[in-house]
């Protein structure tokens, strides 16, 4: 959580370009510090024996693969991976025979709502949107999130290691997202990603338009969905400009200041060696006051900034092309169209702006917007140059994306599109590593990255394979031995259908 | 065209050899070096399949002149897949009500409909159907929803211009939501449903004796509509099953009790906590339908729900239907199947499970199997047909080749190559937003 950065990174671009640092000879004071400035992440401290997967079929998510290959963690970071010829393993490290097993980079899913649309439904677990404004860019779904959801168990036994979760899409601006690892824990913070960039969710369409159009409030149609997005990013830039003003006359202030102190100084040193005094010093008064802080604002700023990445619920292909179009108006990016089931359509423009696709295999006609959905969306979009995330948007799809991948890589196959495997399992771990800004961290098998590795019965391809181990930051979270993740089942569910009374 | 025989089956409510949809001439379809799983008992290697007149008429001997020659060599053959409990041909886009036809759509709608009947509803073009042949579907038990009792579901085939070809068998069933859905239809708690449904029940027996009587207002005061009083009457002789569906273990045992009180035959649907009567259920010889993929505790009435719930019913010695929820996703049965599979079913149970254990609690003794005599409903796959990269290439329904081609299809072919596609006149583009174009590598 840096809402600060953005701030900071504006200032040393306006240092750069203001001419009072070059005109006076004193160096320009440190920038103007706001006063809402945050404490950095902690760091993490993992501290384990070296571990050595050994044998197994690695395939690194970055297209090689290694057979037999060695896997090699230690302290939470990869720290060798290769072929097992290639690979010395260290002494003293803790050896587990991986043979006729599978390793792959852990899942990654960028669109989850677990922990804010937990299990069971309820309407005391409704936290997803905060429907009584289309426009919520202050609010956090790390804020909503329920540690405590079973569905997180189920998923991490699927061989997911990072979730990105949600607000819903009832907003047209819904808050930011949560980077989550999936270590299951008491709260929020044991289980954040540090070090992932913030995001924010918009959504375009249906949802909005429906969710306040029946409450005859704005929007109601999709011209009133993007007149609110214009709205926002134009309050938003109006609010980045005001701080870049008093950013500016802060440090022209403190320029005047020192020059003040500076010639107050030497007025006294003149009248202790008896000179003439000469003119006071202009005194430049009291520092000019920041603007009052706006939490909202300030998000669409990061997000104009480039620091907030925003991850946009859209279906239709001509909302996405008009989407861009309010994004080049606004001086943002768009980083990710989630579901964007028409994306085939336009997968020309996606690529040429470098926008990802988050999207399923093959859901379909639940609604109109996703009336023209294909199987081969995946594949053509992949063919094209555009990233692709296969994500789940569902508690229960999460526990097959790589059956999803199979299903991706088959259609596009038929329809005479070259999908290697290592392409389908970039979908479901680099491409969304990208998709949330982690990519130097995780979501392949290289030394130096985290040690988020999923161990197969088989392939990942095939829906009889099954996940052995699971581990993250080189913690094993998971092994099929236990039969439930380690630590056991949730609270929640603890104690659940005890029928025998003795 | 109106044919009388399909008019008189659906009357009676026949489960005799009848096929609809096929004309009297169909051109014989051999399905050559097959490879055949055939949905019960052993597979069959290298037969040769005759299909004529909408029948398998061998699995051997040489295929006669002019016939349509498939050669499966390498192939797996398998009967059409049927899909349970679907609302395939009703619903065209689930969020627009306009193109629903699974019951009404308004919260004060009675909650009893046993008169609404499925088959009045399909919609022989709705994209959905083509849809969900893609991956072997080739039937499907298509049924209405809501409220308490929901209707009567009918058999359809998943090829036909007309209803009339396509629904192969009107009226197979009988639903009833005493889960979540129907609870909340008739006030709120589960008594409330249970008491109504038993209520309707004892008011159809007795309209069903007294018939006569209730025309001339003699019987008395009945809290169900003269339609949904004769259209629970099969149902009450044991012609045809009451689906429920039911979550929690608890109120399984309850439904089981129905069986016996109310002797009608009961199929359970659902039945996220079935394993933990299993027992019970095995007992009852009361079939489940199970979806295989439901192992979150999604509500409260199913905080037991787990991966191997068919699994441990089978074990149990219980009858067990799979199925894939909804009506877009039916195509992924064999994905559910397949993951039936892995939690540990066998292949020959799950494949059985989605052909002919659907057909025969449904009635259909000449269905669901690859087997002389069955309807040739067939599907010859490009390899395992549980895999996810597996598919057919040839499907067969009601004995004649079927296209595979649907509405997704055609706009793949459209989009195949976006030179090709409409579109407003050259411009220089726009600077990008983004700072570089990215490649996927």
């Amino acid at each position: 959580m840096r809402p600060l950065l953005p701030l900071l990174t504006f200032a040393l671009a306006c240092g750069a370009a203001t001419t009072p640092a070059e005109t006076t000879p004193d160096p320009v004071a440190a920038d103007p510090s706001l006063p809402w400035s945050r404490a950095e992440a902690p760091p993490l401290a993992i501290e384990t024996d070296v571990i050595a997967l050994v044998g197994a079929e690695v395939r690194d998510g970055a297209g090689h693969t290694f057979a037999p290959g060695v896997v090699i963690f230690d302290d939470g970071r990869l720290v060798a991976v290769g072929a097992q010829d290639d690979v010395a393993i260290p002494e003293g490290a803790t050896t587990i025979d991986a043979s006729a097993k599978v390793i792959t980079p852990g899942i990654i899913d960028t669109h989850s709502h677990m922990g804010v649309y937990p299990q069971p439904r309820a309407r005391a677990h409704s936290d997803g949107n905060e429907a009584t404004s289309p426009t919520t860019p202050e609010v956090y779904a790390g804020d909503s999130f329920w540690p405590q959801d079973p569905a997180l168990t189920r998923a991490l036994q699927a061989g997911v290691t990072t979730i990105q979760v949600l607000p819903g899409s009832a907003n047209l601006i819904g808050g930011r997202g949560a980077t989550l690892k999936m270590h299951l824990g008491r709260t929020l913070r044991e289980m954040r990603f540090w070090g992932a960039p913030d995001t924010l969710k918009m959504a375009c369409g249906e949802n909005p338009k429906r969710v306040y159009g029946r409450r005859n409030s704005s929007p109601s149609t999709r011209m009133g969905n993007v007149a609110g997005y214009r709205a926002a990013y134009q309050a938003a830039r109006e609010y980045g400009q005001s701080l870049a003003d008093w950013q500016h006359n802060h440090r022209l202030w403190q320029i005047k200041r020192a020059t003040f102190e500076r010639e107050t100084e030497a007025r006294e040193e003149r009248r202790e060696n008896g000179e003439a005094l000469g003119d006071r010093p202009d005194d430049p008064g009291p520092a000019p006051t920041p603007p009052t802080r706006d939490l909202a604002k300030e998000t669409l700023w990061s997000v104009i900034e480039g620091n907030t990445l925003v991850q946009m619920h859209c279906y239709r292909a001509d909302e996405m092309a008009n989407m861009l179009d309010v994004a080049r108006e606004f001086g943002f990016s768009i980083r990710s169209f989630h579901h964007a089931v028409e994306a085939y359509k336009i997968r020309d423009l996606l690529h040429a702006e470098n926008v990802s696709v988050s999207t399923w295999t093959d859901w379909w006609g639940f609604k109109l917007e996703a009336y023209d959905a294909i199987e081969e969306n995946i594949a053509l979009l992949h063919e094209e140059g555009v990233r692709v995330a296969l994500h789940s948007d569902s508690p229960n799809l999460i526990q097959r994306l790589n059956q999803e991948a199979a299903k991706a890589m088959a259609a596009g196959r038929r329809a005479g599109i070259a999908i290697s495997e290592h392409d389908a399992l970039s979908w479901i771990t680099r491409q969304p590593a990208w998709v949330l800004g982690i990519d130097e961290l995780t979501g392949t098998l290289e030394a130096g990255k985290m040690a988020d590795v999923v161990v197969w019965s088989g392939s990942p391809f095939s829906v009889y394979t099954h996940v052995e181990q699971v581990y993250v930051d080189g913690l094993l979270r998971f092994d099929h031995r236990d039969g439930v993740a380690r630590g056991g089942a949730t609270d929640f569910e603890l104690g659940q259908n005890e029928t025998e009374s003795f | 065209m109106m044919r009388p025989l399909t008019l008189v089956c659906a009357l009676v409510l026949c489960a005799g050899p009848f096929v609809s949809g096929i004309r009297a001439q169909t051109p014989v379809v051999v399905i050559t070096n097959a490879h055949v799983l055939p949905g019960e008992g052993a597979a069959i290697e290298n037969a040769t399949l005759v299909i004529r007149d909408g029948r398998i008429a061998s699995l051997s001997g040489a295929a006669p002149e002019g016939a349509t020659v498939i050669d499966a060599a390498g192939k797996i053959v398998t009967p059409g897949f049927i899909s349970t409990e679907t609302a395939l041909g009703l619903v065209e886009i689930d969020l627009e009500d306009s193109t629903r036809n699974a019951g009404p759509e308004d919260d004060d709608a009675d909650p009893v409909r046993a008169a609404f009947s499925a088959a009045d509803g399909v919609n022989p073009a709705s994209t959905l159907i083509r849809v969900a042949r893609r991956y072997g579907v080739t039937s499907a038990i298509t049924v209405p929803t809501g409220g308490l009792i929901s209707g009567r579901g009918a058999l359809i085939d998943l090829a036909g211009r007309t209803p009339d070809s396509m629904v192969a068998a009107r009226d197979v069933s009988l639903h009833v939501n005493l889960d979540d859905g129907g609870v909340s239809a008739t006030g709120g708690a589960f008594p409330m449903a249970l008491t109504r449904f038993r209520e309707v029940l004892a008011d159809a027996r007795l309209y069903g004796q007294n018939e006569r009587a209730f025309e001339r207002r003699g019987l008395r005061e009945l809290n169900v509509s003269g339609p949904d009083l004769a259209a629970l009457q099969p149902a009450l002789a044991g012609n045809v099953p009451v689906v429920v569906r039911v979550s929690r273990a608890a109120d399984i045992l309850r439904v089981l009790a129905l069986k016996e009180s109310e002797r009608v035959n009961i199929v359970l649907s659902g039945a996220e906590e079935g394993w933990r009567v299993a027992e019970e259920i095995a007992a009852a010889d009361v079939p489940v339908i199970v979806h295989p993929l439901e192992n979150l505790p999604s509500t409260f009435t199913r905080i037991g729900a787990r991966f191997d719930n068919a699994r441990l019913l089978a074990e149990a010695g219980a009858r067990i239907i799979l199925t894939a929820p909804g009506a877009h996703d039916v195509r992924n049965l064999r994905q559910e199947a397949g993951n039936a599979i892995a939690n540990g079913l066998s292949r020959e149970a799950v494949l059985r499970a989605i052909t002919v254990e659907p057909a025969r609690v449904f009635g259909q003794a000449d269905r669901g199997a690859i087997a002389v005599g069955q309807v040739a409903n067939v599907v010859v796959w490009d390899g395992d047909p549980f895999e996810l990269t597996s598919a057919p290439t040839d499907l067969i329904i009601g004995g004649r080749v079927v296209t595979l081609r649907n509405r997704q299809t055609r706009l793949l072919e459209r989009y195949r190559r976006l030179e090709s596609v409409r579109r407003g006149p050259p411009r220089a583009a726009p600077a990008p937003t983004n700072e570089a174009a990215g490649t996927a590598e």
